[in-house]
């Protein structure tokens, strides 16, 4: 599929949401900036190796790392389902709560369950499934998906969401920010003290504690993991790290990566189910654990580090092609760079050909990347892989034909110098001609020189 | 074949060859986890960055981080002190505590307005979503991000700290650690000991809408911390 162009015609001409977008995005890179100084955390590049090294280290042993994830969690008394597909998790999920008489389970943030539409699937056979972080609740209502990893309301007004509550909740037109977090705190209060289940995704798992990390800053993951009978967690197969110890590393970088906070406010190490005498937490625990194309990404040694991602979203507020067209003319959730390298790999690479072209190759996502994925060496050695199946199919024919027409022209000097002849005659009419004229806009053409190489050395007189 | 079984299987063949991986290890022939693949002992010990300060400046450094993320922090010199020192924070509420023994000893069971001792689930969810303060203590208490550390146990539920729109922690000096590093040393496999850790790092907030900092959009939106300085 080509770039949605004219959706993102209509963001860049959208002066509001250039604004929220660059507003937001720069507000995060400023505070990251602050608390990843040399002043504030001198270890910082050697905590960005590290991180690397563990996750290279994960990833290169993952099936061992699972086993391991999978027999601790067991031995605390949770459950570990495998699941192929978005289809299999939602079917999991959907069989026990019918076991369980569940009508209705809240939901933390998580990517994952975006990803495999999860709320979708459920929803199609009468479970509802209830989103509890702030803006992810917003965006329930509005029917859209995230704007952004970490900030999924960001382009979003109190005016935006004035409307929202007001269509969707029928209550009186709000717009003071504070009174409306009041009213999604009421209203989903109420639905963590109901529901049969809690649903949440996953930061981490360790795989020697065989335990869930998750950090969020509302409270809701840990009401959704802990009000509920049943907590439900669902992750990425490439979540694992191996060690409780090796949260020192990317918690350290998570959080002020992300939100530029040390830590966030609540960072939830789960495993299992409630023990012996607690008096609360769930009775029941179950980690799903996702593939839905994460294996396909293994296999090249170079793109295999799309997998190290912890979703910080640094890259996208770093972005210069992210601040600009925002985060819903990417045709996936993930949005921004790394959407820009794992959207392909998951869909294949035909399927959004135009996304691993859609960067400067600036670097800067790269250069902030808390577990230094090379985001730029995956983009392009996806470009390559597009330019190879185009060539294959053909499809990049006029380019092919273009080439060649310039091999032949520029090994006949005869034909060569005519037309370069005409060439300097003619060149300064570029800068006005059809599609170049918009190119040129924005650039000043060079003129050509008033004389040709050859020209000039046909009229040099000799010296001796 | 089962979705564990391909899942891993994909793996195995996606890595082999490429992974340093000898990939090795087929299910059947991995009868003891104990013998590990070569590769496994590439990754070095974790590196655990403790600062070296002196022990007593722990408090003042918690209690400067916790007020700088919008909490209050009292300190007091031992464990009579307590009720005084939060009596006006209880004047006219409701309170929820948890079954820690410190608490005990601080007299905060027995105050009137505290109801305390619960031991069945569904008691404690309705006590807690109907009061203004969660009472608790904390396990260990974190210097560098003013963090308070909860394990939850028979003696701290996990609801305490959570439902009600203020919360309390009232913990001994001798509970401070220098940061998250130094806890993770004490405790490498937090799941040995309890089956939730949860770290709490200032009062619930949000900045989903215009990036403006609300607090107490789910937790607490007010946080109180009372570092006991003799037990």
């Amino acid at each position: 599929m080509n770039a949605p162009e004219a959706e993102i015609q209509q963001t860049i001409s959208d002066p509001r949401l250039q604004l929220a977008i660059y507003t937001a995005t720069g507000r995060v890179m400023d505070l990251r900036a602050k608390v990843v100084s040399d002043e504030a955390l001198p270890d910082y590049q050697a905590l960005r190796e590290e991180a690397n090294a563990i996750k290279k280290h994960t990833i290169e042993n993952l099936d061992h790392y699972l086993e391991q994830l999978e027999s601790n969690v067991v031995a605390h008394g949770g459950n570990v389902i495998y699941c192929r597909t978005g289809q299999e998790a939602a079917d999991f999920v959907l069989d026990l709560a019918k076991k369980r008489g569940v009508h209705m389970l809240v939901k933390s943030k998580s990517m994952t369950s975006e990803e495999i539409h999860f709320n979708e699937r459920l929803e199609e056979h009468q479970l509802e499934a209830v989103e509890t972080d702030f803006g992810e609740y917003i965006l329930q209502l509005a029917h859209q998906r995230p704007y952004h990893i970490v900030a999924p309301a960001l382009h979003l007004t109190r005016f935006d969401v004035a409307d929202i509550f007001t269509k969707e909740l029928g209550i009186e037109r709000e717009e003071v920010i504070e009174n409306q977090t009041k009213i999604a705190r009421g209203v989903l209060r109420r639905k963590f003290l109901e529901a049969g289940m809690g649903v949440s995704g996953a930061n981490f798992l360790v795989a020697d504690s065989g335990a869930v990390v998750i950090v969020e800053n509302e409270g809701n993951a840990r009401l959704s993991t802990s009000a509920p009978k049943i907590h439900i967690a669902i992750a990425g197969i490439e979540k694992v790290i191996p060690r409780a110890q090796d949260l020192a590393v990317f918690l350290n970088l998570l959080g002020r990566s992300a939100t530029g906070q040390p830590l966030t406010v609540y960072t939830s190490f789960l495993s299992g189910p409630r023990r012996g005498a607690e008096i609360d937490g769930p009775d029941e625990f179950y980690l799903l654990l996702l593939d839905n194309g994460r294996t396909k990404l293994l296999a090249d040694p170079d793109k295999r580090q799309s997998l190290y991602c912890i979703r910080c979203g640094a890259c996208l507020n770093h972005c210069p092609v992210y601040r600009k067209i925002g985060g819903h003319n990417y045709p996936w959730v993930y949005s921004g760079p790394i959407g820009a390298i794992i959207t392909p790999q998951f869909h294949g690479i035909t399927g959004d050909a135009w996304l691993p072209f859609a960067s400067s190759l600036c670097g800067a996502c790269a250069e902030v990347c808390p577990v230094k994925i090379d985001i730029p060496k995956v983009l392009l050695k996806l470009r390559a892989e597009v330019v190879e199946v185009q060539r294959r199919e053909d499809s990049g024919g006029w380019e092919r034909f273009a080439f060649q027409l310039f091999a032949w022209i520029a090994t006949h000097p005869r034909i060569y110098l005519s037309l370069a002849t005409l060439g300097s005659i003619f060149f300064p009419l570029v800068p006005h001609l059809g599609p170049l004229k918009k190119w040129a806009s924005q650039r000043s053409v060079p003129e050509p020189a008033k004389q040709s190489f050859h020209q000039w050395w046909a009229s040099r007189k000799p010296t001796s | 074949m089962t979705a564990r079984e391909q899942i891993l299987g994909d793996i195995r063949k996606a890595l082999k060859g490429t992974a340093g991986q000898p990939a090795l290890i087929e299910a059947a022939s991995r009868s003891s986890s104990q013998q590990l693949p070569a590769s496994l002992e590439q990754l070095p010990a974790p590196t655990l960055r403790i600062p070296r300060s002196d022990r007593n400046l722990y408090a003042d450094l918690f209690g400067q981080k916790f007020e700088n993320l919008g909490g209050k922090c009292f300190r007091v010199r031992n464990t009579s002190a307590v009720v005084p020192a939060i009596a006006e924070l209880l004047t006219q509420k409701s309170a929820v505590a948890s079954n820690s023994p410190f608490l005990r000893k601080c007299g905060i069971t027995g105050l009137p307005q505290v109801h305390a001792g619960f031991t069945e689930r569904d008691d404690l969810k309705e006590a807690c979503a109907s009061v203004d303060i969660g009472i608790t203590s904390a396990d260990y208490a974190l210097a560098a991000t003013g963090t308070l550390v909860m394990l939850s146990s028979p003696d701290e539920a996990r609801l305490v700290s959570l439902l009600p729109p203020s919360h309390i922690a009232i913990f001994p000096r001798s509970h401070l650690l220098a940061n998250l590093d130094e806890l993770l040393s004490i405790l490498p496999r937090p799941a040995d000991q309890t089956s939730s850790m949860v770290l709490i790092t200032g009062p619930s907030r949000t900045a989903d809408i215009e990036q403006r900092l609300v607090r107490g959009v789910h937790g607490p939106g007010q946080i109180f911390a009372v570092i006991v300085d003799e037990e």
